[in-house]
């Protein structure tokens, strides 16, 4: 194990964690790689490296970034590093990616617009995938977040897609939440609504040189309006392919730190972000429900033989169905009431 | 949580032809890889500071444009530098049989050319990590620490 | 045809043993089977009276005339043969120059040269990330010294050229046009194409300096100046080429390769151009693959759909802005290195569908392209192939042959249908400029590939002398041409010499007004032509590009 390459201590004596979490704490790359490579799959070796580097160092500040897909987050985490690295600052980077449900197997692709970083010593960009885990994702973030503490890293920023699962997960494991729109992203956010804007602390608009900016950005202040003013997102508007918006973006993030690191503050964030995580598990648990009830896995038999023989297709077959289960479940709704 | 097999897909160099590497990464995807995939016109230095952070298994580069007795090498000797000797370097591109051997000798694993199956790739790759890499992750006694 | 027939997969052969499961499970195996063209167009067995379309005649067209169907010109190739056009380049110019004058003794009209990986992407021989790249690939041009080596001992007004150069291809047009002048020439008596077409680079062919956007600028700043100075100049060659080599089909070539061409003109006609003025000197490129008949129809629902969209969407009004004009190239993706003899065959039929499609200029691929750079022995193959195809098969005595076909007719209604549906989906998406950004294109090429290869694994596509009649005995046995590996050495220390002993108080005022240019609207091209002239390099004025620009990555679609 090229682990115990890095330390040529008394190998019997030091178990293969421990050497692990001190190369760690001197700053090794490879072996900070490695140990995430152990909090990723879960090895036994985990949880020590894990204890032993619990407190060692003060925690970055956690900033997630998520956002539907083409929003740009990748080029825009890429531009806030590169205001960070002038800062000085050592940067970590977790890039989350979607693993197929199908296959088990991910593409990995955020690093291809991180490549400036790509050499920089002071800059550990790492790519996760989902894993289809539910629930672990949050806990596996929040570990790799602890590793690069270790590390080293002074701001570490998380990267999600969101459009689903995983953006709640980053968001729990987060200080301060971005949510990345663009102009083009109102079908998005209409879809994505009630997940996305709810963990969103601060709102990027990205591409803000694009046609209809300004409309997007007046369509979520009138969303934002009925949030108390404490609770309102601040908007910022960037072009991270022109470099700009970096500085607004850099201010409101520490704006949102000073401001969460209050003790009453910090207190009532821990339950929102619980009472969010409750809410989406009830939903989930909910609709799960109410579908076994309807018959879902039935119905979805009859309308799949349909589309293989070419009588419907799957969109037309998914529309039959939610017409049926919804006409059924009022019929159902007024027949106890 | 099931080990994955995890795998570096990049274009080295400056050809930009990539309808190879993007084939191969959705093949390993298909077959239930974790694959990385840098992108096209990497240095040497980016693929092994790439290969170290993702803590990689194996490096599996694209080389079209003829450069791959400078390239390879390079690659193969940061490898080294950085201490990555339990990762597979491996790739594809318009090799000739004496440059596959002369860069075989060097300690490069397995190259393919044009008309490979994918199959054979991930075959190679499935092979190489059962035999030098399983086990080797974590505590090889070791119980999985969750489910 | 072996290729268009989708067959019932063989028996688990080895080789797909570990085909994909999950894609493999969503597709299905086929239980019998069918028959398509490679696009997946299917076909019947017999096209008849019944697939006739009323409207046919007024679709098609008579030889030379509106829409061009048929043909340009009226007699077809009994005007003018089609251009043999060899491209060739590698190592050092001095080696590519002897290349030229070898292939002009033996009969061929055009030349066409092939750049070095660092020269496309804009680096000189000397920076770090040419390393291991110079020449191998094609010619590395630096300097102007090195592009007059290039053309030494060629008088320039009488050949045309072609460059087969993008992403710094402004360099080389001003490179030429001061090679011409040394010889005496004005820009307006230089003949040729030069590639310049950026967006393709961006689908496919992912070599580039800059974003899209400043980079399309560059590229109108060129069909602009080359409107005004060099009436024989083609000033873009919109290229499909690279498109289908990168895993498009041919129902996409077609689409994305015009959809790239409206591009232009929309550009050309925002900054205030009539179309008339510059949409003469465009030209095309396609690739030519091996489904014979789809092939043919491609060139002709181009010309169709060319034609069309400029006299009724753009109102030009001069017929020569109408006419698609193309040079074809066989398909370098269908060579297998397993029994590279088999690919004479191939390239002799595709170059048989480009003839019959009607193109301008052809290059015929040689067999060995795919292990190596050709030798000299297998180019003379290739363009022999032309040559038989033109003197002694009677192939272009009659225009347009198929004409009037109920098959030929219904397949390229098919694609010009195809492809039209596909141009108005990226208009709805902005553009193609605004397509590429979200990386549409991109992805679906890339999806063709993979689906193309699954294909490939499953057996239901059959590449003779790869997935069926293999051979063991498959060792090529033909002698694969080698670049020397000191020609990179001697290259830097050309291009460091050029720098230290250039004027470098003329050179600092020709890269100031070059910059000052960049920073506004200004056409680029006199500032370049100023900056070569003054003996800046190609990678001097491209990382100029990159410091006033920003440097592009582009977007990971799967």
């Amino acid at each position: 194990m090229s682990a115990s390459s890095e330390t040529s201590g008394p190998a019997s004596t030091v178990s293969p964690a421990a050497t692990l979490a001190e190369a760690v704490l001197r700053g090794d790359s490879r072996s900070l790689a490695r140990a995430m490579t152990w909090v990723e799959n879960g090895d036994a070796g985990a949880e020590g490296i894990l204890e032993a580097l619990y407190g060692k160092r003060p925690a970055a500040p956690r900033v997630g970034f998520t956002g539907p897909p083409g929003a740009g987050k990748s080029t825009l985490v890429a531009e806030y590093t590169r205001l960070l690295r002038a800062e000085g600052i050592q940067v970590g980077i977790i890039a989350v990616d979607p693993t197929s449900p199908f296959t088990g197997g991910a593409i990995l692709g955020d690093r291809v617009r991180m490549n400036e970083h790509a050499t920089d010593a002071k800059v550990f960009i790492r790519s996760m995938a989902t894993r289809g885990s539910l629930g672990g994702l949050a806990a596996r973030t929040s570990e790799l977040c602890e590793l690069l503490d270790a590390w080293g890293s002074q701001t570490t920023l998380v990267e999600t897609v969101g459009v689903g699962q995983s953006e709640l997960d980053v968001a729990e494991a987060a200080d301060t939440t971005v949510v990345v729109l663009t102009p083009e992203s109102g079908d998005a956010i209409q879809a994505l609504k009630a997940g996305l804007m709810e963990i969103a602390e601060v709102i990027v608009l990205n591409k803000s040189d694009h046609p209809g900016a300004d409309a997007m950005e007046a369509a979520l202040r009138a969303s934002l309006a009925f949030r108390p003013e404490a609770h309102r997102p601040p908007i910022v508007r960037t072009v991270a392919t022109a470099r700009t918006g970096f500085e607004e973006l850099h201010q409101a993030l520490r704006e949102h730190r000073d401001y969460t690191s209050r003790p009453d503050v910090a207190a009532s964030r821990r339950r929102e972000k619980v009472r969010a995580r409750i809410r989406h598990a009830v939903r989930e648990g909910l609709l799960d429900a109410w579908l076994r009830r309807q018959g879902l896995e039935e119905l979805l038999d009859g309308a799949a033989e349909d589309v293989v023989a070419g009588r419907t297709s799957p969109y037309r077959a998914a529309r039959d169905l939610i017409e049926r289960m919804t006409h059924h479940g009022e019929r159902s709704n007024a027949n106890a009431s | 949580m099931a080990r994955k097999i995890r795998v570096l897909v990049g274009k080295a160099g400056l050809d930009g032809h990539d309808r190879g590497a993007k084939v191969v990464a959705s093949a390993m995807r298909d077959a239930g890889f974790e694959v990385i995939y840098t992108g096209l016109h990497q240095t040497p230095e980016m693929i092994v500071q790439a290969a170290l952070q993702e803590d990689v298994d194996v490096v599996a580069l694209s080389i079209l444009s003829g450069a791959h007795m400078t390239l390879f090498p390079r690659v193969w000797q940061l490898m080294r530098d950085r201490g990555l000797n339990d990762v597979l370097l491996t790739g594809g591109g318009i090799i000739s049989k004496e440059d596959m051997e002369a860069l075989r000798k060097l300690g490069v694993g397995d190259l393919f050319g044009p008309g490979t199956p994918t199959g054979a790739i991930i075959d190679y790759v499935r092979g190489w990590v059962a035999a030098n890499r399983a086990g080797k992750v974590g505590s090889a006694s070791g119980t999985g620490r969750r489910a | 045809m072996a290729n268009g027939r989708t067959q019932t997969p063989p028996e688990t052969p080895a080789s797909t043993g570990a085909a994909p499961a999950g894609a493999a499970a969503r597709s299905g195996a086929p239980a019998e089977p069918r028959f398509e063209t490679m696009s997946g167009i299917p076909l019947k067995a017999v096209y008849t009276e019944a697939d006739r379309r009323a409207d046919l005649q007024e679709r098609l067209g008579e030889p030379g005339a509106f829409p061009y169907t048929r043909a340009l010109f009226p007699e077809g190739y009994r005007t003018r043969l089609w251009t043999m056009r060899q491209f060739a380049g590698f190592g050092s110019a001095d080696d590519t120059n002897q290349r030229f004058h070898y292939l002009l003794g033996q009969g061929v009209t055009g030349l066409s040269t092939a750049f070095d990986m660092p020269t496309l992407m804009g680096y000189d021989a000397d920076h770090p990330m040419s390393l291991g790249e110079v020449g191998r690939e094609g010619v590395a041009i630096s300097t102007l010294e090195d592009m007059e080596t290039l053309f030494r001992g060629i008088p320039l007004d009488k050949v045309t050229t072609s460059m087969t150069i993008n992403a710094p291809a402004i360099v080389l047009l001003a490179m030429y046009v001061a090679v011409g002048e040394k010889q005496g020439l004005k820009p307006s008596q230089l003949g040729g194409t030069i590639q310049a077409d950026m967006l393709k680079e961006f689908i496919a062919q992912k070599e580039w300096i800059c974003p899209p956007r400043p980079h399309v600028k560059i590229c109108v700043d060129m069909i602009e100046w080359c409107a005004a100075n060099m009436p024989k100049w083609n000033s873009i060659s919109i290229s499909g080429y690279h498109i289908r080599e990168a895993g498009a089909t041919a129902a996409q070539e077609l689409a994305f390769t015009l959809a790239d061409g409206i591009g232009y003109v929309e550009e050309c006609v925002k900054r205030g151009m009539d179309v008339d003025d510059f949409a003469p000197r465009l030209s095309f490129f396609w690739d030519v693959h091996n489904d014979f008949f789809e092939e043919i129809a491609k060139f002709r629902a181009a010309r169709r759909i060319w034609a069309t969209t400029m006299r009724d969407r753009f109102g030009a009004k001069n017929p020569r802005s109408w006419m698609l004009r193309t040079h074809a190239q066989t398909a370098g993706v269908s060579l297998t290195a397993q029994q590279p003899l088999n690919n004479v065959a191939r390239v002799a039929i595709q170059a048989l569908a480009a003839v019959l499609g009607g193109t301008q200029s052809l290059h015929t691929n040689s067999m060995d392209e795919t292990l190596a750079l050709p030798t000299e022995e297998a180019v003379t193959v290739a363009l022999r192939t032309q040559q038989i195809l033109a003197y002694e098969t009677g192939v272009a005595n009659v225009v347009d042959p198929f004409g009037g076909s109920y098959f030929m007719e219904a397949l390229t209604d098919t694609m010009e249908a195809e492809a039209l549906a596909t141009i108005k989906r990226i208009d709805e998406m902005g553009g193609i400029i605004a397509a590429v950004e979200r990386g549409y294109p991109q992805k679906e090429i890339a999806d063709s590939a993979y689906r193309f290869q699954q294909q490939v694994e499953r057996g239901e596509r059959v590449i003779v002398g790869v997935n069926k009649f293999a051979s063991d005995a498959d060792e090529l046995s033909i002698p694969v041409l080698k670049i020397d590996p000191d020609i990179e050495r001697r290259q830097s220390e050309r291009v460091k010499s050029v720098k230290a002993t250039r004027d470098a108080a003329r050179h600092a005022a020709a890269m100031k007004a070059l910059r000052d240019a960049c920073m506004s609207d200004k056409n680029l091209v006199p500032f370049v032509l100023d900056a070569v002239r003054a003996h800046a390099t190609l990678g001097e004025i491209s990382d100029l590009f990159r410091e006033a620009y920003g440097v592009y990555r582009e977007p990971a679609v799967f």
